[in-house]
């Protein structure tokens, strides 16, 4: 698949605004660390809102006719791209009311806030579901097709917002330990679900064939002309490869400025507020490259026409 | 009603006209227009509802070219159909017929990630996904002659080797000859029921190419004389 910048910029920057409200709205309620200042609640909560509509506006710029945008929230029954947008704009009014109330600090209004809170956390929860969702349930592409994609995203979703959390909590006035266990408790389960990933993608099972795709399953089938002089839509969108030494390179990659540069850090230094926000977006870039590679190691059955032997 | 094509990889010569058609009768259709990007420059290219691949089977001697035509299955099941977010994708209940509304579409790209047989493109001039709509246009006009209420690329095919019918009629000419020839659909292991159906190319004996015997007297003469005379 060929990978689109503003799409891999949608899915690391709204999961990751979404796994920060989460575990914000999760540690104001438990009061972790002897709870957070209300300037790090409100912080950390315009952090996560920018974050989201941030990835949400990239999202457009991925569509060839824009001014039909609105019409995406239509048909949440069946499609789960609709679903994801719904639940998106869902989430907006319960989390403004939630921050609203926490910088208001209303006597008596508590309750409202923790209704809301609770709401926006599971609508978060929700729709970086759905965005796992959109891949997850293309039967076209095996290396999607599987329940590990949703769970990457919830998983590396809430790593980067742990660590985004961890950053602004640093700040002073809250104990860090809890925010520490909580974010390595969370990067080891990503790096270990996205560990399971690229291990099971290397041979995913039964996959569609040159011979499936045409019929003729007795025998062997070559391409000899693809029908087409230069490249057509098809081959823009699905034709993208990546060479196997490039990919392991990048997974490397992935590993180090997300899962091994943060863990040394935490466990070893005691590091400021300034360096955890640099980890966090070196970590975030890492995950910036682990998305580029989920689209790029994805092979299309479309691809079967056009030569491939196996997807 | 399930409205489709039956195409025959018997016979089919790998000629594209059933593509020129379509592209000559869609660039003014419902979905028109079919814009070509540099169709005189370097790299051409465009939108394109019906495509030809040819494909080699089998190993030689034994092997054989087959062409391979392919535009939308009209699926039963069209994946493409619900991922769609907006509503511009649709099935029609009354033939089967998969369309995009192009009053509707936001060009997400989605429907075509979701279809496994490439028969959808989009259109970067319109913004629009655009697709073969089983030439709506034709089908029902009643200002047309009865027999020329057909898809273009039927009516174009000099080989015969495409035929448009009504699935859901078992004495329908498609059903009788997919049944009879053993019509096969495509990928069926991924469960979109398509409604186009392919036929297989018919058993032959390979042309011999070794032992072709003793060469006659006329053809050891004809020898002589093409080493004798330079062309």
């Amino acid at each position: 698949m060929h990978p689109a910048f503003s799409v891999i910029f949608f899915t690391v920057s709204s999961g990751a605004g979404f796994g920060l409200f989460a575990l914000l709205v999760l540690a104001d309620l438990l009061g972790l660390g002897g709870g957070l200042s209300t300037e790090q609640k409100l912080t950390a909560g315009i952090v996560a809102l920018f974050l989201i509509s941030a990835g949400l506006s990239s999202s457009v710029f991925h569509l060839a006719n824009p001014k039909n945008a609105w019409r995406a929230f239509s048909r949440y029954r069946t499609s789960w791209l609709s679903r994801e947008g719904v639940f998106a704009v869902a989430f907006f009014p319960f989390a403004i009311v939630y921050l609203g109330l926490t910088w208001l600090n209303l006597a008596g209004f508590d309750w409202l806030r923790v209704a809301m809170g609770i709401a926006a956390v599971m609508l978060a929860w929700i729709t970086i579901f759905s965005t796992g969702m959109i891949y997850a349930c293309l039967k076209t592409i095996r290396q999607w097709n599987s329940p590990l994609v949703p769970a990457n995203y919830l998983a590396l979703g809430h790593f980067l917002g742990a660590l985004l959390l961890l950053a602004v909590a640093s700040g002073g006035g809250v104990a860090l330990g809890p925010y520490i266990s909580l974010t390595m408790g969370l990067l080891v389960v990503a790096a270990a679900l996205k560990a399971i990933y690229y291990f099971w993608i290397v041979n995913p099972g039964a996959t569609s064939s040159i011979q499936t795709a045409t019929g003729f399953t007795r025998g062997t089938v070559r391409l000899l002309d693809t029908g087409h002089t230069h490249g057509t839509f098809l081959t823009q969108e699905f034709g993208f490869k990546i060479a196997r030494q490039f990919s392991l390179l990048l997974k490397v990659i992935v590993f180090a400025a997300a899962f091994a540069l943060p863990a040394v850090l935490l466990l070893i230094a005691q590091p400021s507020q300034d360096n955890l926000f640099m980890v966090a977006a070196v970590a975030i870039l890492g995950i910036v490259t682990e998305r580029w590679l989920f689209f790029a190691e994805a092979r299309h059955v479309v691809n079967l026409y056009h030569g491939a032997q196996r997807t | 009603m399930r409205l489709g094509l039956v195409i025959d990889l018997d016979v089919c010569v790998g000629c594209h006209a059933c593509a020129i058609a379509c592209k000559e009768w869609n660039a003014s259709g419902a979905t028109a227009p079919l814009t070509d990007y540099q169709p005189y420059g370097a790299e051409p290219s465009g939108v394109w509802f019906n495509r030809i691949r040819s494909y080699e089977v089998g190993e030689y001697p034994n092997n054989k070219t087959i062409n391979f035509p392919m535009s939308c299955m009209h699926c039963e099941d069209a994946d493409c159909v619900t991922v769609c977010p907006t509503g511009a994708s649709y099935k029609r209940s009354e033939d089967g017929i998969v369309l995009v509304d192009q009053t509707k579409c936001m060009g997400c790209n989605y429907c075509s990630w979701a279809c496994p047989y490439g028969a959808r493109e989009l259109d970067r001039e319109s913004g629009t996904m655009k697709k073969c709509t089983l030439c709506i246009d034709r089908i029902y006009d009643t200002a047309m002659p009865v027999e020329e209420r057909q898809p273009a690329c039927v009516l174009t095919c000099p080989a015969h080797a495409r035929m448009f019918g009504d699935m859901d009629d078992a004495n329908s000419a498609v059903s009788v000859v997919i049944r009879e020839r053993g019509g096969y659909q495509l990928m069926p292991e991924l469960g979109y029921n398509p409604t186009n159906h392919y036929l297989p190319v018919r058993k032959a004996k390979p042309i011999p190419t070794e032992n072709l015997g003793k060469t006659g007297f006329k053809d050891r003469l004809k020898g002589i004389a093409n080493r004798i005379v330079k062309r």
